[in-house]
């Protein structure tokens, strides 16, 4: 499979397989005006299979986000045909006006001006907490 | 600013001092009188619990401060579709701290990110109510002279029951406390309960279904309601209502200086026949609640006596 080499854009590489789709949608991919390329199941060394995204332009990206979906994740930004930066992720410590917590009984969902806050309560299990009512952070 | 939103923002020190200042008040009420001379609290009540809320109004009032809010959320602006952040932005122009009941879980802690005055969570849907559990505490201090050593049977509803979780949680932080869980198995404690509390601190527990059985072992009993609505069938509730109701048959195994707790109102989890029994506190537990709240007005607003 062949997809054009990018000059100025994002590759996202190292996305768990499977993860893609997810990721595509939490960073609202769909609503932007250039090209993007979405690989899934691509042979790899490191992990066997992997998914990999490749944006067109170079756009901000809430790495917290992506490190809340995915920390093993590498941000490439490509400027002029070359790699230009590497991000590496980690786990964020918070995450603001991202998720939408699903707590029917929660006050965010009464009060929707309100921004959504969710904290890390565990590292190791990578446990997120909505900060108004405790429940779980749940992907979009 | 110190608010009282869930009970773990305060430290066994701050919760020792909350109690050590309730025992003051208890023994000195003279002392206290005036203390909130000048002082206004709001009662910002979206639904109704008439309880907890004459509990706060009577605990400003024996400091010598006064009380304006409202008791139902039909009858104020909010019914308006008001914002929690408009709401007490507005009322902290009145006054000096603000009681709040919210049927949706985390307003409390909205209102204390914006209202710019302290805030306490009198109730947050199901989710947090830090008074019931600083108001347990006080009761146990008062009635067996401290919190180490005993081995505390909690009985009823364990799994929807907040306070019965916060109370473990709570006495968990004190050394060699053990606990006998006590509920039918619909109802049993749930599993975040033992993972996050009870296991990672090693402290001993038991879940059993039967009442009977721990009784000699308890030296307190801390009952609660088994409601209808928690069971998925009228059967099920018909079966087992009745293997949790405390009446003084049951109590003839139990120690002599058991204490009996109910966070109330009770339904008929506790027969009135064991009112009269010394070993029932929670009447008593009532009065604690109001002296506990008076100390915790003291500490938010800053007043040392
Ligand atoms: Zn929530």
């Amino acid at each position: 499979m062949i997809i054009g080499k990018i000059e100025d854009g994002i590759v996202l590489d190292h996305i768990t397989a499977g993860r893609g789709m997810e990721i595509y949608r939490t960073l609202h991919l769909d609503e932007l005006d250039c090209s993007v390329a979405m690989i899934t199941n691509a042979d790899s060394v490191k992990m066997g299979r992997k998914d990999i995204i490749k944006i067109g332009r170079v756009i901000d990206i809430n790495l917290d986000v992506l490190g809340f979906i995915d920390p093993g994740i590498t941000v490439n930004i490509i400027r002029g045909g070359k790699l230009y930066k590497r991000e590496r992720l980690t786990l964020p410590k918070s995450l603001k006006g991202v998720l939408k917590c699903k707590n029917p009984r929660c006050i965010t969902t009464v009060e929707p001006e309100l921004v959504s806050e969710f904290r890390l309560s565990e590292v190791d299990s990578r446990t997120y907490r909505c900060i108004y009512c405790e429940a779980l952070a749940q992907l979009p | 600013m110190k608010h009282c939103i869930d009970i773990k923002d305060f430290t066994v020190d701050e919760i020792n001092e909350l109690i050590a200042t309730a025992e003051d008040i208890i023994e000195n009420p003279v002392k206290y009188a005036h203390t909130c001379n000048g002082k206004k609290m709001a009662t910002l009540f979206y639904e109704p619990s008439t309880r907890t809320r004459l509990s706060f109004e009577a605990a400003m009032y024996e400091l010598g401060g006064v009380v304006l809010g409202f008791s139902e959320a039909a009858s104020s602006s909010v019914s308006k579709g008001e914002s929690v952040a408009d709401t007490v932005r507005t009322v902290a122009c009145y006054a000096d701290i603000i009681v709040m009941r919210h049927p949706k879980e985390g307003a409390p802690l909205v209102a204390s990110m914006k209202a710019g005055i302290p805030v306490i969570n009198a109730g947050d849907g199901g989710h947090n109510h830090p008074t019931q559990t600083l108001t347990d505490l006080l009761t146990i201090k008062r009635e067996k002279g401290g919190f180490s050593g005993l081995t505390i049977g909690i009985c009823g509803d364990l799994k929807f029951g907040r306070t019965v979780h916060s109370l473990i949680n709570a006495m968990s932080r004190y050394p060699d406390v053990s606990f006998v869980l006590i509920s039918p198995e619909e109802l049993c404690i749930p599993d975040y309960v033992k993972e996050e509390t009870l296991i990672p601190k090693n402290i001993p527990f038991i879940e059993t279904t039967s009442l009977d059985d721990a009784m000699p072992y308890l030296d307190i009993l801390y009952m609660t309601r088994v409601q209808r609505e928690r069971f998925f069938n009228e059967a099920d509730y018909l079966r087992l209502k009745d293997t949790y109701i405390l009446t003084p048959d049951k109590l003839k195994n139990a120690k002599p200086d058991l204490s009996i707790m109910h966070p109330l109102p009770r339904v008929n989890e506790i027969s009135v026949a064991v009112d009269d029994d010394p070993r029932a506190c929670y009447f008593r537990q009532v009065r604690y609640g109001k002296f506990i709240r008076m100390a915790l007005i003291l500490r938010l607003l800053e007043i040392s006596v």
